[in-house]
């Protein structure tokens, strides 16, 4: 006590960080030199390793997702909806659940989104949008719900269930899109025009109120996460759901509510894509944002900076593939190679930190824990 | 030289010399040296954090020390790993025991050290005989087909030491061994382990904070205090109040001072509660009795016996099957742990781990656990850090608990300090029942003094207490009153003046059904004794 508290607890800070990042930062360097490996290795195929070829094919990597204003822009909007997808599954993992339902629920909203778009299309935009927008957000999170309902009265294990659900989204998509849902007047099965439900494009050639409402959410998860109750909550749930018991809290009923939230979150990341860029739905709509959100939750630790950050590096890679593929002649698929390999790398978090040679306890970060622990816990 | 001369000094089986083991900010052991002869019961005695689990870890490999050096035999060895440690010859009986419940006592023995019959398959039939004999040797029968997991806390103790034995440990660590086990299971791990030392020539280092024990098993005894080697002791030439004094740097209050209760109106009843566990057994079978305010009632009880859910169920956390609880006359047979809380009732859980604390939160959150929801703490859904870092500062200060700061992990504290961010939180309010579940299971002396103490002045403001314990001397120093728990029922209450030690742990062993009116009888002829 008789030291001053600040110029004591500054290193350390900076150490918790340090310690934070550096398995993540890690893991991206080293997805990095794996892709770089598989480029020099294509080279063969073009007579003899070219070892300038995985530079320059990063050169344009880069160039392309930064290299412009078109191309930051670029980043940002692929950016948005994996901030959206990696915040739904990053909460997930602060109650303690594991959500692999970020897809489905994805799906959902971007459903929700579809059809109550079109079907409001000829309203004012200032009625139509929030209702579109209202739409894909619940739509995800009673997708969010079921599995949540499901854990919480039954004891079923949401990764299950939200594996299955994703199935399930993907069908009835399908179904409704052929069946109900058909718009009149295509040539292909597809959702109605959207008219006044599109998304107004509020920046350059692609910022859409979509990309905003991401941005704007990631103070508020913080917020509620650690400023509010409700985040206590949360989190004490995720920690301890016998503490949490103790506590007074219903862990059942904060389960069911964080998983709602999640699927609140990843639906609107579906309305986004819907209502600000394809602007309709086909039978066939897919799309890797629902996983490709684990990778950026685990990247992110499960924290929504961090989160933004590996929402950031990821749609970085997503805008700036095609000019690497152009110049470069590198297919645009060493993207998932990356991805994966930086995936991979954040598993083998005991063997980084060997290597790397960090200090200190090894404690399990909580998304790790989540991910691991094992099933049938039974109910809360 | 004569040959008898040159034996006397034997060279020790375990030195270490110089021990020194820095962490960041803390000086763990400061130059330890540590010697064991063969065939010796030494203990190690300390509080929680003086260093004693850290030069085991050293000992055992799972620490490397930053200085000093270890001999056996007189040689000079690394130990980098506990592979390193078991090759040598060391076995270590954790406090947490390190077995799989769901693999059987012969299974659980050879995992790390498998008898091959040949490349493919094991041995089991020779391991089995292996594991008889030493069972027999050493007097206890115990199956090796049995699962570990439906083998009682003694039983699974002594498959622990079985595992040395097998392994043909020379040294033996045993990691406060005692704390789970009765008086009675005591005695016989006390057996085993005199004949260990005398017949195989075992060293054996015994970890305890319970200085009755370690007068009683120990040949030496030495104490540890912030790490550095205070002192070393023979029993025969010292006493508890001497080591309480090395132990905690201090002059220490053994017992507490009870004084004289004075026991106003009742005001905790249960009436013929009936209460199952998580398996849907009864476990606790229409227990009835009444805590009145200003008085310890203590529950004696080995573990298991339907203890932990008789407290679950009056504190919220678990449904009754049957039965009444009154709280000063208000059914709170199905309130909920908040409702409780509301009313003034405090629970001190027995496993701090898994209810009373967020280990991985700070103690600021901590703290506010039960009341994170109410001003000051939170105004609608957004939280006052300043009053909560304000109450935890308060709390720090008002406890002794000691830490760099309020925002540090709760994981990070020593077992004393944890327990005294969970007691603050519970006690430092207006309550009319305090439940307190092992409120000083592995913690120090110091600790302990501190927690006893802050429950007589409960007691002494007119607060109902109910204490239970599995320690049975922590019953007797603290209650008032004494009921024993054997098999889901109370069978026996006694009026814990003149209560005798052996006799209450014989009905923790056996049940020895007192009749109720010899127990009346009994009380009342305690009143008039005194």
């Amino acid at each position: 006590m008789a030291e001053n508290p600040v110029s004591r607890s500054r290193p350390t800070l900076i150490r918790r960080i340090g310690q934070l990042v550096i398995v993540p930062a890690a893991a991206v360097v080293g997805g990095f030199v794996v892709g770089g490996v598989i480029i020099l290795i294509s080279s063969l195929a073009n007579g003899g390793l070219d070892f300038g070829l995985p530079f320059s094919a990063y050169g344009s990597l880069f160039q392309g997702a930064f290299g412009s204003l078109r191309g930051i822009l670029f980043t940002i909007v692929s950016a948005a909806p994996l901030v959206l997808g990696g915040m739904a599954v990053g909460l997930g993992f602060k109650a303690g659940l594991f959500n692999i339902g970020a897809q489905g629920q994805f799906l959902m909203g971007a459903l929700g989104a579809a059809a109550i778009g079109a079907y409001v299309a000829g309203a004012p935009g200032i009625v139509a949008i929030p209702a579109a927008i209202g739409a894909g957000a619940l739509f995800g999170a009673a997708w969010g719900f079921i599995p949540g309902a499901l854990k919480a009265w039954t004891g079923a294990h949401e990764v299950v269930t939200t594996i299955m659900l994703n199935f399930i989204a993907g069908a009835l998509i399908g179904y409704l899109i052929t069946g109900p849902l058909e718009a009149p007047g295509f040539s292909f099965s597809r959702t109605g025009p959207l008219g006044n439900a599109e998304l107004p494009i509020l920046f350059g050639t692609s910022i859409h109120l979509g990309v905003f409402i991401a941005f704007l959410l990631i103070p508020v998860v913080w917020w509620i996460l650690w400023r509010s109750t409700l985040g206590f909550e949360i989190r004490t749930v995720g920690a301890n759901p016998d503490a949490a018991r103790y506590a007074g809290m219903h862990p059942a009923a904060i389960t069911i509510l964080t998983m709602s939230l999640c699927g609140l979150l990843a639906g609107l990341a579906g309305a986004g894509q819907i209502l600000g860029i394809s602007h309709f739905m086909n039978a066939s709509y897919g799309s890797s944002i629902g996983f490709d959100s684990i990778s950026v939750a685990l990247l992110g630790r499960a924290h929504p900076v961090g989160i933004m950050l590996a929402a950031l590096l990821f749609g970085a890679l997503r805008a700036g593939s095609g000019l690497m593929q152009i110049q470069a002649g590198i297919p645009v698929e060493i993207i998932d190679v990356i991805q994966a390999m930086v995936l991979l790398f954040l598993a083998a978090d005991v063997m980084l930190r060997r290597l790397l040679r960090v200090r200190g306890p090894s404690i399990e970060p909580d998304e790790l824990a989540t991910v691991s622990k094992t099933y049938g816990s039974g109910t809360i | 030289m004569t040959d008898t001369e040159s034996q006397t000094p034997r060279t020790p089986s375990l030195e270490m010399r110089g021990v020194t083991k820095r962490y960041p900010g803390v000086l763990a052991n400061d130059a330890i040296d540590l010697e064991v002869k063969p065939g010796e019961i030494h203990a190690l005695l300390g509080e929680n954090g003086a260093g004693k689990s850290t030069l085991m870890n050293i000992l055992y490999g799972l620490a490397e020390p930053d200085e000093g050096e270890i001999l056996m035999d007189g040689q000079p060895v690394t130990i980098h790993s506990p592979a390193d440690a078991i090759a040598r010859g060391i076995s270590m009986v954790h406090q947490h025991f390190m077995l799989v419940p769901v693999l059987s006592v012969a299974e659980n023995i050879l995992l790390g050290d498998e008898p091959m019959a040949n490349p493919i398959f094991l041995d089991r039939r020779a391991a089995h005989a292996r594991i008889r004999e030493l069972g027999t040797n050493f007097g206890f029968d115990v199956d090796p087909d049995a699962k570990v997991g439906s083998l009682s806390v003694g039983w699974q103790q002594r498959v622990e030491i079985l595992k040395a034995l097998y392994r043909n440990a020379s040294i033996l660590v045993l990691d406060e061994p005692t704390a789970v086990l009765t008086p009675q299971e005591t005695r016989e791990i006390f057996a085993v382990l005199r004949q260990l030392s005398s017949e195989l020539g075992t060293s054996v280092i015994f970890i305890s904070h319970k200085l009755y024990e370690v007068l009683d098993i120990a040949d030496r005894i030495t104490v540890i205090r912030r790490g550095k080697v205070v002192g070393e002791r023979i029993p025969a030439e010292t006493n508890e109040d001497e080591l309480a004094q090395l132990m905690v740097g201090r002059e220490v209050q053994l017992t507490a001072n009870r004084g004289e209760s004075k026991p106003t109106d009742v005001m905790l009843v249960a009436d013929g509660v009936r209460v199952a566990d998580d398996r849907g057994r009864e476990v606790v079978h229409g227990v009835s009795f009444e805590v009145r305010a200003g008085e310890i009632f203590g529950i004696a009880g080995v573990a298991g016996n339907g203890q932990d859910e008789l407290v679950e169920a009056l504190t919220g956390l678990r449904k009754t099957m049957a039965g009444r609880v009154t709280l000063a006359g208000r059914d709170i047979s199905a309130a909920t742990p908040r409702d409780l809380h509301e009313q003034g009732v405090a629970f001190v859980p027995a496993d701090r781990h898994r209810f009373g604390l967020i280990l991985t939160m700070p103690i600021t959150d901590n703290i506010v656990l039960t009341d994170y929801h109410v001003p000051p703490y939170s105004r609608g859904i957004v939280r006052n850090d300043d009053a909560i870092r304000a109450r935890a500062q308060e709390c720090v200060t008002e406890f002794d608990i000691r830490t760099p700061s309020v925002s540090v992990n709760a994981g990070t504290l020593s077992g004393g300090n944890q327990q005294k961010v969970v007691v603050a939180r519970e006690l430092d309010r207006d309550l009319k029942l305090l439940v307190l579940d092992q409120p000083t299971r592995g913690l120090d002396v110091g600790s302990i003094e501190f927690i006893h103490a802050r429950t007589i002045e409960s007691r002494n403001a007119d607060t109902a207490v109910l204490l239970i314990s599995a320690e049975l001397d922590e019953v007797l120093e603290l209650s008032d009153r004494i009921g024993v728990m054997y098999r889901g029922e109370l069978v026996a209450v006694v009026d814990a003046r003149g209560a005798d030690k052996e006799d209450i742990g014989l009905l923790m062993a056996t049940g020895g059904r007192i009749s109720p009116e010899a127990t009346k009888v009994m009380s009342a002829e305690l009143e008039q004794v005194s």
